[in-house]
């Protein structure tokens, strides 16, 4: 029996409706106006989160979207999608004996105020800086090329996608942030005189030697790679999660739900699988890990609202390979796992048990367990650390002139769109405060040997 | 248990509070449901004189989504037919024995016409009287209501009319309008009064529409200063309450005040009593949120009575009053300094910039490693919650610096975290009555005073 029609729209619509007038200014007298507050230290792009809450309780929403914009050009998207418990809400003094402030939920009606109001941040009209070129149109290269605007540079962003917005638009589940939020997003940056060209692919459309006669400094916020290989017999029935993601946000009617699903990961991306799958059909959806509940990389709130979606949970288990029947999955084959010492992560080792073979039924099959490193080191190059762009305090590459932010240097910590953005910012005014002091271009007169290849 | 009853002036209730004459006391109707709700008293909206009202009547004010923190109106007096009240006056008190029945009036400045209200009150079997000297807008403008009050030499005669007809108790209600509230009080007293009652609405103009720039509350287009009531006016009421009642001619007398103005719960209940009121009449807050809140004004009062060991209303009446001070007369020596509790304290910071940007700069921040450390002091890279809460400094009071101005414990969110700790002073007890006395040459010159200074260790940084 094919399940019934359901309504994607309505089964992945934005999961918290926007507060009311009357209740954003409730909450936001709520706010105790802290000095020095705790949530802007939190925050990692250091918004002045009670200037900004203020200014919601005095009806000041224009000065309000600004104060979010001065310190954050994405506060539309980091609304949404920003783990707030670990962050501004997580530090707000109201948490320990009463509920932190809704600074997401608040930020986010600033912002559609901004959007719905037409505010932009305040930049000079005419770019007359220097030509800058920024590789990838994601939260990082459109909070640099933004920030490089508001210093009056001409940014140009060449992103290899349809659209801009990278995982805004196309990896972060529809009821965390609609894509017509990212996109709009990407117009307000646009209207700051930064140019997106879609559809340009760097290394295969456009060489560093091109940028490098055309801009005077590159920025790469790339992002990272498709999925990883799981390597296991029968891979090729598994789906990548990414692209699923993507499938529901963008073509929704090409997306085909199995009945029995299983998600291989326990990351972010594969709670939003997982959701994506339960939301819109499936009848059983099973999220299979190789360790246990602690040491999941989701958040503890995505991982309670999974449970509350009514997805299960395999713990402990390691696909071993797919079953396939008519080029279709039938199951996945674990191995039960036993946690050992702690590896190079902190986290026990996972230790695979003998003969412990075990198969779960399933009609698909999604894998959603972290991202391939970036290819453009390798294209151009560049010194790495654990596989990732390696960066020196000012976003520098080992390469004169080329900066790298956001999720394609994160070496350590969790890789998050505020702190793609915050990256952004910071990379933005290094560059500007490295042109303005050498006068020249970012790169020497010379061509170096990578610029050759 | 305690007793709530009182004898005011000869009018008895069973507890202390009446409704003020206002909008509540419109009608013998309502009266009947506020009596029925507990109230013990209630004074009728004022009568007398013949009035038109106008649309738009009240305007509020509010902070942030506290609404009505106080009201503003240009409602007269009662614009029902004289009759009409005086019918339904008579019909409550009938039906309602055991509780105050007083009747607010207010007429023309003429003897005849006061003593035809008198008289006409007096028919209805009402327990007392209340001229209204206080009416602030519309009436004052006609002569009548605190045109009256702001005059002593009105104020005493009108009285004397209202007293030389008058045999059941009058109370004198007094405007706020006035530089000094004792003037007319003692007014009254010369005149014969039996009781005072204060205060009435203060001058106010609420506020200005800023999309029509019209005021609120807006009349066709205008609008103009009204009576200004509620919770906001409380202090200014204490004030004025304790003014009387520690006037040495008014406690002589030993005249009654019945205590009003911004009474909205049992604690401030208490406190009129505690500053000398032997009656309190309630308004703003019964018209934000009904009579019912009669009742825990008296259940709340009788538990406090209970927990001090107050037996009746009486024992009550004017027990602070003793501590009432000119500044003159406050001991100079007397120190006390802020001290943070830092396991209660949430490091909102709010005691730290109110004192460093406007008292004395003596709360420091002080890091997890003892050092004065200055806001903002973080690292831009620096975030989570974990490295905001981890490394947030301490506000900590230098009491050597501290001169004990209280800013903080008053910005302070978070109950009992900051309390002001007295400190044995190094100098013995001093008024400044007492300087000025032995020391004139300390009070009344700046170099003897900073050698006086010097020598009793007195520093101002």
């Amino acid at each position: 029996m094919e399940p019934q029609a359901i309504d994607i729209g309505m089964a992945l619509a934005e999961q918290f409706p926007p507060l009311s007038a009357h209740a954003a200014a409730v909450e936001a007298d709520r706010c105790l106006y802290c000095y020095d507050a705790p949530c802007t230290h939190a925050c990692p792009t250091h918004i002045d989160i009670p200037r900004f809450i203020k200014k919601i309780a005095t009806r000041n929403l224009r000065g309000s979207a600004q104060t979010i914009f001065a310190a954050n050009l994405l506060g539309a998207t980091c609304a949404r999608v920003c783990p707030v418990q670990e962050l501004c809400e997580g530090a707000c003094v109201l948490g320990a004996d009463h509920k932190p402030i809704a600074i997401g939920r608040l930020q986010r009606y600033a912002m559609d105020y901004a959007q719905g109001h037409g505010v932009r941040p305040a930049v000079e009209a005419t770019p007359k800086g220097r030509p800058i070129a920024v590789i990838g149109a994601g939260p990082a290269g459109l909070s640099c090329a933004g920030e490089l605007a508001k210093w009056g540079h001409a940014v140009t962003i060449f992103e290899k996608r349809e659209l801009p917005g990278g995982l805004s638009t196309y990896g972060i589940i529809a009821l965390r942030e609609p894509t017509a939020v990212a996109l709009e997003e990407t117009r307000m940056i646009e209207s700051l005189g930064v140019k997106i060209e879609t559809g340009v692919e760097f290394g295969r459309d456009l060489s560093l030697a091109a940028v490098r006669a055309e801009f005077d400094a590159l920025v790469l916020s790339a992002g990272l790679g498709r999925t990883p290989r799981l390597a296991i017999p029968g891979e090729e029935a598994i789906l990548d999660g990414l692209a699923f993601i993507e499938a529901s946000k963008i073509d929704p009617k090409s997306l085909h739900i199995g009945r029995n699903v299983i998600v291989i990961g326990a990351g972010n991306t594969a709670i939003d699988c997982a959701t994506i799958a339960i939301r819109l059909g499936a009848e059983r959806v099973t999220m299979v890990y190789r360790r246990n509940e602690r040491e999941m990389s989701c958040y503890a709130h995505e991982y309670d609202f999974a449970r509350r979606e009514g997805i299960e949970f395999r713990f402990l288990s390691q696909p071993k390979r797919v079953l396939i029947e008519n080029r279709a999955p039938l199951g996945l084959e674990c191995l039960r796992v036993q946690l050992g010492a702690p590896d190079a992560s902190g986290r026990p080792s996972p230790a695979l048990v003998p003969g412990s073979e075990f198969v779960l039924p399933a009609d698909q099959i999604v894998k959603a367990v972290g991202q391939e490193r970036p290819a453009l080191a390798a294209l151009l190059g560049l010194k790495t650390s654990k596989g990732f762009i390696a960066v020196d305090p000012d976003f520098r590459t080992s390469l004169d002139g080329v900066y790298a932010i956001g999720d394609c240097i994160r070496a350590s910590g969790a890789a998050s769109t505020v702190m793609a953005v915050e990256d952004g910012k910071l990379a933005a005014a290094a560059i500007h405060r490295q042109l303005a002091e050498s006068g020249s271009r970012a790169w020497g007169d010379e061509p170096t040997a990578a610029e050759v290849r | 248990m305690a007793d709530l009853r009182i004898d005011f002036a000869g009018i008895r209730s069973p507890n202390p509070f009446w409704l003020a004459s206002a909008p509540p006391t419109n009608s013998g109707a309502q009266i009947h449901r506020a009596f029925e709700s507990g109230w013990g008293g209630a004074v009728w909206k004022t009568i007398g004189a013949p009035v038109l009202n106008v649309s738009n009547r009240y305007g509020a004010w509010g902070y942030g989504h506290q609404r009505m923190l106080a009201i503003n109106n240009v409602e007269l007096i009662s614009d029902r037919p004289l009759e009409t009240n005086l019918r339904e006056i008579a019909e409550v008190k009938r039906a309602w024995p055991d509780r105050a029945v007083v009747v607010s009036a207010m007429v023309e400045s003429k003897p005849e016409a006061w003593r035809d209200i008198v008289c006409r009150i007096e028919d209805t079997g009402a327990d007392g009287i209340e001229l209204n000297y206080g009416c602030p807008h519309g009436m004052s403008e006609r002569g009548m209501g605190a045109a009256v009050g702001q005059a002593p030499e009105y104020c005493e005669l009108i009285t004397r009319w209202v007293m030389e007809a008058a045999t059941i108790p009058v109370i004198v209600k007094l405007t706020p309008n006035v530089t000094d509230i004792v003037p007319p009080a003692r007014a009254a007293l010369a005149a014969g009064a039996n009781a005072l009652s204060l205060i009435n609405t203060i001058n106010s103009i609420v506020g200005v529409d800023l999309d029509t720039f019209e005021l609120t509350p807006n009349i066709a287009g205008k609008g103009g200063h009204g009576g200004y009531a509620g919770p906001a006016v409380k202090p200014i009421a204490l004030n004025m309450l304790a003014a009387l009642g520690s006037d040495e001619v008014i406690a002589k007398a030993g005249l009654p005040l019945s205590g009003m103005g911004g009474i909205a719960t049992w604690q401030d209940a208490a406190e009129f009593l505690l500053l000398g009121a032997s009656s309190l009449q309630v308004c703003t807050a019964v018209m934000h949120y009904g009579y019912r809140i009669v009742e825990d004004l008296c259940d709340g009062l009788s538990n406090w009575m209970n927990e001090k060991g107050f037996k009746t209303i009486a024992e009550v009446t004017g027990r602070s009053l003793h501590r009432v001070s000119d500044f003159k007369d406050l001991d100079l020596s007397y120190r006390a300094v802020a001290r943070i509790d830092v396991e209660k304290c949430i490091k909102c910071n709010l005691c730290y910039v109110a004192c460093n940007d406007t008292a004395h700069q003596c709360i420091d921040l002080i890091s997890r490693d003892g050092a004065v450390v200055q806001p903002y002091a973080y690292d831009a890279r620096s975030n989570g919650k974990h490295d905001a809460i981890a490394t947030r400094p301490q506000p900590t009071v230098r009491e050597e610096d501290c001169v004990g101005c209280r800013l903080c414990y008053n910005v302070c969110p978070v109950d009992n975290c900051i309390q002001m700790v007295e400190l044995p002073s190094s100098r013995s007890a001093v008024t400044w009555s007492e300087l000025a006395e032995k020391h004139t040459q300390v009070t009344e010159d700046w170099e003897t005073m900073k050698a006086y200074r010097e020598r009793v260790g007195i520093r101002i940084h």
